[in-house]
């Protein structure tokens, strides 16, 4: 047993550190989801030339670092340290986790390509009336001569403005709520029967709603693999958001400390309110369990599948209910400050809340680890 | 990174379990199954049987007696007897006073003090809180005017566990009334049946006779007994609060509860609509399920980090309020399982009685008391507020 970080591991985390130090800037930040584009080629290409971290949880046989889950954990902490927007979850680790799972050429050769950053993905998931439940898949797939043409509607597709490539999970049989039948499509962005409308999210960043009518896709792995590669590699997107939310917290707690330490009211910091000491404790301990829980769920990501779930989902609850509590008070211990938008925290709050229910809410993942123990 | 424990860490494990189910008293089980009040000779025999093995003092310096043992397998052990139910091993003498007599005390000390502690001839109460000092523990008023090589003791402590049974105590006293709070305090050994020493019980909420208060009038007490140097007791007290925290988190005994919650649960109700099947009741036990495996790893990063040479800070004060808490919660969930039968108070004694005298719900006798009296863990050992009040300034810088 050893929650230790390897040199290598370290040195992963400084240079992450320091790139996003100097690129990543709040202000910076703040012009570019401003931009017209809403995030930055430049520093996407960086983030492959410079600091080399989409290979990081690739093997070195496909061009990566060698690395895995705990790489992809020390990568998405600092992304939410930093409030980075560009699609690494979507890109790297969800769709790189897929494409890793498909195991044929055109997956590896994809691979390749995110790692020297060119191709960059979104996961164009879920559909209107799915909510959290990754079997509830309607958009179809079928066979026209050597084409596979999709037919649909994905929403809130995250960093879908941004990607080169969509990976759609679309139904060549069965109906929706099967687990059969379900396999993982590529669409180049901009292909034809692919209409998209964009919008910027709360949290920054940019999605889109993408509909479907026919358009030409490549299938990627076995046809209707069904559902049971999409969920190990979706549990690997909810432990790295909730490295993220760690990154994301530990901001939120470092920046309410600081204010509150400088703000002075009747006549002394308001920090030697006793009141805000405890709740400040109280956001320490939710963020230290949180690590814990991020560590324990990265570290059971290869176990099988039932211990996975159940550990998966054991994170996301605790760290969407620290999210919550932490952002919240955050917001609250700044006062009228922390209503505005001009301070970063009101960021980390808003991003902090939008991890809450992605890929999957509170209730989802307890709902999720009572069906665990249900059929242990 | 990894989960897993060592092959030597499992089979360590395995071997302290072996131990465990192997040598622990079947009177004692027995008892405990019946929930029987436990007296000092069950606690004891138990404590004698891991002395002899050589293990009642794992985290002592081999020389006085301790194993050797790594962090982990300390904490290894912790939690098999957490696991298994035990008794505990006496801990006001193993984990109290032991560590500040090795450390501070004299070589006659040592020597008349410590084996006795390590076989478990000796039973030791703490006599730190008087009615006057709680928390706020340093302004502590037992006076102890120095008459040759002897200290006058005058004063009363309060709140003194199992103080009734015990043969010698360790007492935060008084020396020097015109210094500044923790500057004049010493650390005594008082043999309790000294003349002038009054043990009177108090009874808490749950009916246990668990705590008294202790009346020193005129207690004599040898110099020789006296720890560290006049006026330094201070420090023999802040040195306990960096001892052993091993199973301070109560994760093992918390899981045991929580699984007898969940037997509890799904016996509990009509068949087809047990308890465990409510929604609502069982999302309670998987929020509290995941709060306790959050403090399970917590506690094994600290675990990791103490192996890795960073001795535990004041950060293992969040291990004590979560544990606490958690533990408390569990014990709430298991009365709300109870719904109207936890109010039956009968006398554990009869709870197994047949006949006319068999009480529909056995399984509920002590359960209310048991919550009553686990109310006591997020006050006692530093109150949850002061435990919040540490991590604030030491770990928040506020
Ligand atoms: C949306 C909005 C609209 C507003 N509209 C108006 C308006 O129209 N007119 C107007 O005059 N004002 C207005 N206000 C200001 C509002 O009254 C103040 O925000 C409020 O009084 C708190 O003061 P503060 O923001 O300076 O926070 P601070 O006083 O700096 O407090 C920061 C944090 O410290 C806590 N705190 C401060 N002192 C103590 C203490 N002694 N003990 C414990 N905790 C303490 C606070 O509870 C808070 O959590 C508005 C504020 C907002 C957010
Ligand atoms: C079952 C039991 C067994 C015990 N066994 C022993 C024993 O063997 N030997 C021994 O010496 N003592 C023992 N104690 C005493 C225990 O250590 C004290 O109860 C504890 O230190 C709290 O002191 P108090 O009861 O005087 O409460 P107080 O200090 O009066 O506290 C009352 C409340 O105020 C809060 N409070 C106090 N100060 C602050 C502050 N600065 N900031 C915020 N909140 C504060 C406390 O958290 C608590 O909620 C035992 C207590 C119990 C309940």
């Amino acid at each position: 047993m050893d929650f230790n970080f390897t040199a290598e591991q370290e040195m992963l985390r400084d240079s992450v550190a320091r790139y996003f130090g100097d690129h990543y800037a709040f202000p910076q930040r703040q012009a570019v989801i401003r931009s017209a584009g809403g995030w930055r080629p430049g520093f996407w290409r960086g983030l492959a030339d410079d600091v080399g971290i989409l290979g990081a949880p690739f093997d070195e046989a496909m061009g990566g670092l060698g690395g895995g889950a705990v790489e992809s954990m020390i990568v998405m902490e600092e992304i939410g340290k930093a409030l980075v927007i560009e699609p690494y979850l979507d890109t790297v680790v969800i769709g790189g986790g897929l494409l890793r799972r498909c195991g044929t050429r055109r997956a590896s050769e994809l691979i390749g390509g995110i790692i020297a950053g060119e191709v960059r993905l979104a996961f164009a998931h879920l559909e209107p009336s799915s909510r959290f439940d990754l079997a509830n898949v309607s958009t179809s797939a079928v066979q026209d001569g050597g084409t596979w043409r999709i037919s649909g509607l994905k929403d809130a597709v995250r960093s879908a403005p941004f990607a080169t490539h969509l990976l759609v999970n679309a139904r060549v049989s069965g109906k929706s709520g099967d687990r059969a039948g379900l396999s993982t499509f590529l669409v180049a962005a901009g292909a034809s029967g692919l209409s998209s409308r964009e919008y910027p999210t709360v949290d920054g960043s940019r999605a889109a709603d993408l509909k479907f009518e026919g358009a030409p896709a490549e299938l990627l792995g076995p046809a209707a693999q069904g559902l049971d590669a999409l969920e190990a590699a979706v549990d690997e997107g909810v432990v790295a958001l909730c490295a993220e939310a760690v990154g994301v917290m530990r901001r939120l707690l470092a920046d309410t400390v600081e204010y509150t330490k400088q703000r002075r009211q009747f006549d002394a910091p308001i920090a030697a309110n006793q009141a805000l000491q405890h709740r400040m404790v109280d956001m320490y301990m939710a963020l230290e369990q949180s690590i814990s829980m991020t560590y324990m769920a990265t570290l059971k990501l290869d176990r099988p599948a039932l211990e996975r779930k159940r550990a998966v989902s054991l994170a996301k609850v605790q760290v969407g209910k620290a999210a919550k509590f932490v952002g919240q008070s955050a917001i609250q211990l700044h006062g009228g400050m922390g209503m505005t938008n001009e301070l970063a925290i009101s960021h980390y709050f808003k991003r902090a809340t939008m991890i809450e229910s992605e890929l999957g809410s509170v209730d989802h993942h307890a709902a999720r680890i009572e069906q665990c123990d249900a059929a242990a | 990174m990894q989960l897993e424990f060592t092959p030597e860490e499992r089979a360590f494990r395995a071997e302290v379990r072996t131990f465990i189910a192997d040598h622990y008293p079947a009177d004692v089980r027995a008892k405990q199954d019946r929930g029987l009040e436990l007296g000092k000779e069950d606690i004891l025999s138990w404590h004698r049987i891991v002395a002899k093995k050589g293990w009642s003092v794992p985290a002592w310096p081999v020389e006085y007696g301790g194993t050797g043992w790594s962090a982990t397998q300390r904490h290894i052990w912790a939690e098999e007897l957490q696991r298994a139910d035990t008794v505990p091993i006496i801990a006001f003498s193993t984990n109290l006073v032991g560590p500040v007599i090795y450390t501070f005390g004299t070589p006659e000390q040592k020597a008349r003090f410590l084996p006795r502690i390590v076989a478990g001839d000796d039973w030791w109460c703490q006599g730190y809180s008087e009615p006057g000092a709680g928390s706020d523990l340093a302004s502590l008023q037992t006076r102890a005017a120095r008459e040759g090589d002897h200290y006058i003791v005058n004063g009363q402590k309060t709140w003194t566990t199992l103080a009734q049974h015990a043969d010698w105590g360790f007492f935060l006293v008084r020396t020097d009334p015109s210094a500044r709070k923790q500057a004049g305090i010493s650390f005594l050994l008082i043999d309790m049946k000294s003349p002038g020493v009054t043990v009177r019980p108090i009874i808490t909420l749950d009916g246990a006779h668990e705590v008294n208060e202790v009346w020193l009038e005129n207690v004599k007490v040898p110099v020789a007994n006296r720890v560290h140097e006049e006026n330094k007791g201070w420090t023999c007290a802040k040195m306990l609060l960096a001892h052993e925290r091993s199973g301070i988190a109560l994760v093992a005994h918390s899981k045991v509860a929580l699984g007898r919650l969940r037997k509890l649960a799904a016996a509990t109700g009509q068949p087809g609509c047990r308890l465990a099947d409510d929604p609502i009741f069982r999302r309670k036990l998987t929020e509290i399920d995941v709060e306790l495996t959050a403090l399970e790893y917590t506690e094994l990063r600290f675990l990791a980090a103490e192996s890795a040479g960073k001795a535990p800070g004041v950060e293992v004060s969040m291990l004590k309020i979560r544990g606490t808490e958690i533990h408390q919660r569990i014990n709430e969930l298991t009365l709300e399982a109870l719904g109207s039968h936890a109010s039956l108070r009968v006398s554990r004694a009869t709870a197994h009685a047949s006949g006319p005298d068999a009480v529909a719900a056995p399984g509920a006798v002590g359960i209310a008391d048991t919550y009553f009296n686990m109310r006591k863990l997020s006050i006692f050992g530093g109150s949850n507020e002061i435990q919040r009040n540490i991590l604030a300034k030491a770990v928040l810088g506020l």
